[in-house]
């Protein structure tokens, strides 16, 4: 199994982390979005969807990280907990699945994408209102995660860790390698935080989140002529 | 007592779900909430679901929203037919990938139609600005393109030779800019011939019925009273600024 990925996207994380605790052999094709790397025809033969994570399994290829997700669960007979088959837990984790794209993710990754590119991409600083619109939308994603998703149980789907705490917390290590600090403040999201890092393992969680932790170097390593590409459509999406 | 389904029949995803539910004849009770009246912030509703969006099922007393896990617990609990949520590993994880992609990809772009073109220059009285329509309408289409050459299959559905939900749910976005006045199917044959391929497994009558409501948005938009539903307007100006 091929995993395409570059480690500054959540989704990619997800992957990597998931795939590395069921111990599922892979081989990890870096796709380095920085340098567009992800816009050229090579791999426009692997996905012309020219987003990452993608999935080769022998010649089956599949895009986005929650179908991968569930394949590779499913595939390699994992532990049931990690995506259970019961039919109300099986609800609650696809729940919180589907709500988290144009919610925590969206909001996470706009934090992100302000302030990493917009000065690049806009030539000045994020307006206030804008920064803090875009904070406000977070603050309600964190609410609603730690208020209807967790409640007072340990993982999402209550005693035992799954995929949706997996996914849950890569959204937020977008925020959080920005320089945000969304656990201040909030102890059922620390506590949370810190029952899913020893789930997964704390040398994993660490190596996963090397990259986004040091975000603030991307703008010195965005390459040039990327980043005239992708202009664009930056552009029309900050203003 | 029977399955309830809390369902606005102008929001997309209550499309999906109902269109499912009747299609596979499902013992389900629906209860029509309406947005425009404000129905969602009703301290009843709130107890089905307090993120007080629909669609919203309530199953006994369990309760749960979002169409796509709604529609997958009801296919499980029922046993409907597997084209529609293939367990096949393979079929599973391509409907799964559309499923998975539309909510950016697609349902967004479609969704901003019905507030730009009806909601805010009809009921809110707000003009659009054009690049913010052309940029919109761009969006739009490269979504509408990535839906007929990526994931439409050749003469068949989107999971392969049989309709599945992921059908369901990219028709009903699809239908929402089309009911807000944007021809969607203009100079797109590919798109067309699925389109048609969905009523027909679907059933026309029940394609109709569940349409009914959104393809006359652009009438019924007129009646509305911006007064009533100030709460929209947040939204509304964040689109268009």
């Amino acid at each position: 199994m091929e995993l395409y990925l570059d480690l500054f996207s959540q989704p990619c994380r997800a992957v990597f982390l998931l795939a590395k605790v069921l111990e599922i052999p892979f081989e990890f094709k870096y796709v380095n979005l920085a340098t567009g790397q992800h816009l050229g025809d090579e791999f426009g033969k692997i996905s012309m969807m020219r987003k990452v994570p993608v999935m080769k399994d022998g010649e089956f290829v599949l895009t986005e990280s929650t179908a991968i997700l569930e394949y590779m669960v499913q595939k390699h007979r994992a532990p049931d907990h990690w995506f259970p088959s019961e039919l109300l837990l099986r609800a609650r984790i696809n729940e919180y699945l589907s709500w988290q794209h144009t919610n925590l993710r969206a909001h996470g990754s706009k934090i992100f994408l302000l302030k990493m590119l917009f000065p690049l991409m806009m030539g000045c600083e994020v307006p206030k209102e804008k920064m803090d619109a875009a904070m406000e939308d977070l603050n309600m994603s964190l609410i609603q995660l730690e208020n209807y998703f967790l409640q007072n149980k340990p993982f999402i789907i209550g005693d035992k860790i799954s995929v949706a705490d997996i996914v849950a917390m890569a959204e937020i290590m977008q925020p959080v390698g920005t320089g945000v600090d969304v656990f201040t403040g909030r102890p059922t999201l620390s506590a949370w935080r810190d029952r899913v890092t020893a789930q997964v393992g704390v040398e994993l969680f660490k190596e996963a989140n090397e990259v986004i932790m040091k975000a603030k170097d991307l703008s010195q390593n965005i390459d040039k002529t990327a980043l005239e590409m992708m202009k664009p459509k930056f552009q029309k999406m900050f203003s | 007592m029977s399955l309830e389904l809390f369902l606005d029949m102008l929001s997309q995803p209550c499309r999906s779900v109902f269109l499912f539910a009747k299609k596979n004849n499902l013992p389900v009770e629906v209860k029509l909430i309406s947005l425009m009246n404000g129905e969602q912030h009703t301290e009843e509703f709130g107890k089905v679901n307090p993120l007080r969006k629909v669609p919203a099922l309530k199953d006994g007393d369990f309760c749960m929203g979002e169409s796509i896990p709604m529609m997958e617990y009801m296919a499980e609990k029922f046993n409907t037919p597997d084209h529609w949520f293939p367990k096949d590993l393979q079929k599973r994880a391509r409907v799964n990938e559309y499923l998975s992609w539309q909510h950016l990809g697609i349902r967004m772009h479609g969704s901003k139609m019905f507030w730009m073109k009806l909601m805010a220059p009809v009921v809110f009285k707000l003009e659009v600005p054009e690049d913010k329509m052309a940029g919109a309408m761009e969006d739009l289409n490269s979504s509408l393109d990535l839906l007929e050459k990526t994931f439409i299959q050749d003469g068949g559905f989107i999971g392969g030779e049989q309709i599945s939900i992921a059908d369901l749910v990219a028709i009903v976005e699809v239908m929402q800019p089309f009911a807000s006045g944007v021809d969607v199917f203009e100079g797109r044959a590919k798109l067309s011939a699925w389109k048609e391929r969905v009523v027909q497994a679907v059933g026309k009558e029940l394609f109709v019925e569940a349409h009914k409501t959104i393809l006359s948005a652009k009438d019924s938009v007129k009646q509305l009273d911006s007064g009533k539903i100030e709460y929209f307007r947040p939204r509304v100006l964040k689109l268009i600024s």
